[in-house]
Formats: C-alpha cells, structure tokens, sequence
C-alpha cells in the first residue's frame, strides 16, 4: 500500500502557480528521485510534504489517512523527517549533540531533569553503525568531512520510525567518494523500508540509487517512470523541454 | 583487532589533559596563579589577608555580570547596556527603600526592573529583527537616563528601616569570614554552569550560536530562547547592582558606568567567543579575576594608574592571540 498519496495537489503564491495539479504516491521502501529544472516545483511540493506549505488545492493521504500538515514539526509527528539541504548542523556541537538536537533525552524527575549525555551518545553510536559510517558520536561537527556530515543529517531521521524522509540535494556538495557514501545511506533507509524522496540535479545518482524518477517542469509532473524503462537522455529531454511529457 | 561499537561511542577526541592544554581558560587561570605568585614575593602587601579580601570582593560585580553575559555571547549576541542597568536597579532599590518600604520589596522592585528591560531587550532583537548591538546600545542610555529620573540626579545613602539588613546582605562576611558578595558569585557560578552543561536550555543556547538557521529547522525554539538569555543578562546585572548598593551604602547615576566593557572583556579573556558558539561559566569567573588582578598589581606596584587600560587592554589581545594561534596550527 502507498505510504503517502498525493492527488490533484497545487500550489500558487498570488497569481504564481508553483505546483499544477500533481499527483503520485510513494510506496514503502521506494526510493524516488525527483528531478527538474530550478524554479520547476520540487521544492515547493517537498516543502507541502515537509509542512512548510500547506496546498492552495489537493489533498494528501497517509496510510489512507487525511494529512493535514500546519507546521514542520506535525509532519515529524507523522514520521515525515527531511534532510536539508544546507544538513542544519551546529559545527560547535558533539555529533551525538546534533543528532538529538531539539529533540534531546533527559532523566530526572517533574522539572529536574538533566541531559542524558550517556544514553544519546550510545543511540547516536547505534546509529551510525547501523548507517556503516565511520562518524563518532563524540567528535564536533566541525571537523568532520561531508559524507560525515551528511550521515549526522541523516542519523536524525533515524531516531523516530520514520517512514519517508525527503533529502534536498545531498550530494550536491561533496566529493566523489562521499557521494557513494551518501548512496550507501539511502541505500540503507530503503531496506529498513522507509520511503525516499531524492531531490537532486545530477544525473547519476538518481539512476544509480533511485526506483521511480519523477520529472517536474514549471510546476506540472511530466514524467513518473521506473528508472529500469528510462534512461538519462530521456529524462534531460524532459527536464528541458525537449520531450513534452512521457506517461 | 576488531573495533566494538562500545569503543567508538567512548571514544574521545583527545584526553583529558590534551583538552585542558587546549583551553583557553586554562591558559588564563595560569597566568592568573603566575601573577599572585609573582605579587606575593614582589610585594609585601599582596598577600595579606586585607587585600585578598578585597580583590575577591571587587572581582564578584564584573563577575557575576560576566556569567549573565555568557548565556548572551554564547547565542552569538551581545548586551552593552548592562552597566546601566546595573545602575537604574541599584536606583530602584534604594529609592524604594528610602521611601520607607522593606528590603523585600525594594528587592523585587528591582528584579522585576532587570526582568522587564530584559525581555524589552529580547524581544526587539528575537521578533523584531534588531541588531543585538543596537538595541543594548540604546538600552544603555535609556537605563542610566531613568536612573537620573528616578533619583532625580541625587546620591541615596539612607535605606529607610531596613537599611542595616540592606548593608548587612552587601557588606557582610556571613561564612568563614568570605565576604557576602563571593558567596553570591560561587552560588551563582555553580547554577550557571549547571545551566549550560546539563539543561536542555542550555544545550539550546548553544546551537543558537552555533548555527541559529538549523536550531530553528530543527525545531528549538529560538525566539523564546534569546528572549530569556537577554532577561539572565539583564537579571545578572541587577542582582550585582542589589549587592553593590549594598556592599557601597550609597548609590550615584555613575555607577556601573563603563561596566559593560570590563564584564564583555572578562567573558572573552575567559575564553567566550563573541562569534557565538562558545563559553563557560568558569572562564567567565577567571577572566573578572585576571582584570581584577591586573588593576590591583599595578596600584600595590606603584605603578601609575593612567596604565590600567593598557595593561587589561593588552590582556584581552593576548588571550585572544592564544586562540588564534590554536586555529592557525589547526588550519595547517
């Protein structure tokens, strides 16, 4: 059954049209690649998911249910987690410290309650053996290196049974050898059975790690296939224009 | 040999030692101890029990305002108008006092003083956008202006019925003969540093500075946050100022005057970094004492007191070059 099911969702600030009528459904350990143009729509439509934006129009299911997102934090509520793009990381801060950051588990009792640095420090450790990282729950973001980075981002989507996390171009910034890395942890989420949303610009990655590629061009869904019956030059074509639309 | 999951979560970046070198506050507390060692054979009357007493007393009002200003700094902002609101809740007090009502209520008028001017602080700069700079900046006019007002420009030295209690709680040795105004500061050290290592809030305040975009993407609540890091900053110089008048008997609309740079001053020698991010409860304590005992060898060295800036001037460039160098070397 799908996980999320979008229908008919549009999305227009004043007289412009973001999003047009789109719909499609993300199905439990999926990965889907969502590819398009800047300024095609990918980011707003996360953004709807994410409960940054509420739709102009449309409707969205969860497990069957209505959702209705007013604020980032009830998509959380939903095991909805994003990965930004920009990672929001405080380099001043313990990985472990990352991770748990606005979410932080303490002991004590009523209002006496403290950081409980050794019970975050061993989740965040399980964590990131189970990513296969090699990160290190008491070293400082700081000096880590970006697939590092990216495997702190991405442990925080772990905490909770999340069950679709959308990640906003993570391999944008980073060397070769962290992009494969970074493949290995969407990799990772797919087999627990999460469903991945995978924004990105480049090529490559979404045919090596993605199921489904969707192709978004000004605001309207193009082209929703699986990757096995597509190829890079069809989706260029689709992202530019060159080919209209594909069923 | 295999590494267990058990290693990786206890393993350390450096040890313990290797961390302590890395300090900058550890650093600054040595040259504190180099400087009381070097008095003490220097000068007979360094070591006396006279003026120890009176360093620790005059180190506690820039300290205990540094630990407010730490919750401050670490969110990356900064509070220039402490020095004035120190003054205007001294001014609150005492004139409350002098109008016949008791030390408690004077007290609390004073309080609620710092907490209001605090969260007007907070929240111009937390919902409104205004440079942290700016807003203080205006603050410190304003607060000094209203204590003028609420003084009508005069000195306060009778505190009504309660003035004994009032210079009892300022003045006084009440434990082991440590004046009243070092408890105040230990007391006040321990919770800080409780605040920051083991809260919540604490770690909170911390992201602030460190990043304030991802502490509000991941759902910290940052306004309230600065809110009452700007109301502990404001409180601290409140409480200081209530202890002062007491400690002093008598209140001008100069006191506190220039405070704001000594407190800022001690809070980076104490290794805060006024990019945000980074501070302690300690370094703030240790950085009021190293200016304190700048000013007080230069006066037992006999050497002239024109020198004073200089010499803490130079401090805070010195403890700052000790950081730079660290980044240097890491940067390498």
């Amino acid at each position: 059954m799908a996980v999320l099911e979008l229908t008919n969702i549009s999305k227009h600030f004043g007289a412009i049209q973001a999003v047009n009528d789109v719909s499609f459904t993300l199905e439990a350990g999926q990965v889907v690649g969502l590819m398009g143009d800047n300024g095609a729509g990918k980011s707003t439509l996360v953004k709807m998911i994410a409960g940054n934006f509420r739709p102009s129009h449309g409707t969205m299911h969860m497990d069957g249910k209505d959702l209705i997102l007013h604020k980032p934090v009830e998509a959380r509520q939903h095991g909805i987690e994003i990965v930004h793009q920009d990672l929001a990381l405080c380099n001043n801060l313990t990985a472990a410290a990352n991770v748990y950051l606005g979410r932080e588990l303490r002991r004590g009792v009523g209002p006496f309650r403290i950081l409980d640095y050794a019970a975050m420090y061993k989740r965040a450790g399980q964590i990131f053996a189970e990513l296969k990282s090699e990160t290190r729950p008491r070293d400082l973001v700081k000096q880590m290196s970006g697939g590092q980075r990216q495997a702190v981002a991405i442990a925080r989507t772990m905490l909770s049974q999340a069950k679709i996390v959308l990640m906003d171009e993570p391999t944008a910034a980073i060397s070769v050898r962290q992009v494969a890395e970074v493949l290995n942890l969407i990799r990772h989420l797919r087999d627990q059975g999460i469903a991945v949303v995978l924004i990105s610009h480049r090529m490559p990655d979404v045919f090596d790690v993605a199921d489904r590629v969707i192709v978004m061009r000004r605001g309207r869904k193009v082209a929703d296939k699986a990757i096995a019956s597509s190829s890079p030059e069809e989706v260029t074509g689709l992202i530019t224009g060159a080919i209209e639309q594909v069923s | 040999m295999a590494v267990t999951l058990d290693q990786t979560i206890a393993q350390k970046q450096h040890t313990f030692m290797s961390r302590l070198f890395a300090t900058q506050t550890f650093w600054v507390v040595i040259a504190v101890i180099l400087a009381c060692l070097f008095l003490s054979f220097a000068t007979d009357s360094f070591a006396t029990p006279k003026n120890l007493y009176n360093i620790t007393r005059n180190v506690t009002f820039v300290a205990i305002i540094a630990l407010g200003m730490t919750f401050v700094i670490i969110t990356g902002g900064i509070d220039l108008s402490v020095g004035s609101v120190l003054c205007l809740c001294s001014m609150i007090l005492a004139v409350t006092m002098h109008a016949g009502y008791s030390i408690e209520i004077g007290i609390a008028a004073a309080v609620a003083t710092a907490l209001i001017i605090g969260a007007f602080n907070g929240i111009l700069i937390a919902y409104l956008g205004f440079p942290p700079f700016v807003v203080t900046l205006g603050m410190l006019s304003v607060a000094r202006s209203l204590a003028m007002v609420a003084s009508n420009n005069t000195v306060v030295f009778q505190f009504g019925p309660d003035h004994d209690k009032l210079l009892a709680l300022g003045g006084g040795a009440w434990v082991f003969g440590i004046a009243n105004p070092v408890l105040y500061m230990i007391l006040l050290a321990l919770i800080t540093g409780f605040i920051l290592r083991w809260t919540k809030f604490g770690r909170h305040i911390f992201a602030i500075g460190g990043n304030e975009h991802a502490a509000t993407l991941t759902g910290v609540p940052v306004r309230q946050i600065k809110v009452a890091v700007y109301m502990i900053s404001a409180l601290s110089a409140g409480l200081a100022g209530i202890i002062q008048t007491g400690w002093l008997g008598a209140v001008t609309t100069n006191l506190g005057n220039g405070m704001e740079l000594q407190v800022i001053a001690a809070t980076v020698i104490g290794g805060a970094n006024l990019a945000g991010g980074v501070g302690t409860a300690f370094g703030a304590i240790v950085g009021a004492a190293l200016i304190e005992v700048i000013r007080n060898s230069l006066g037992l060295l006999g050497i002239n007191a024109f020198w004073q800036g200089t010499f803490i001037g130079g401090a805070i460039l010195l403890a700052v070059l000790f950081d730079r160098i660290r980044n240097f070397r890491r940067s390498d």
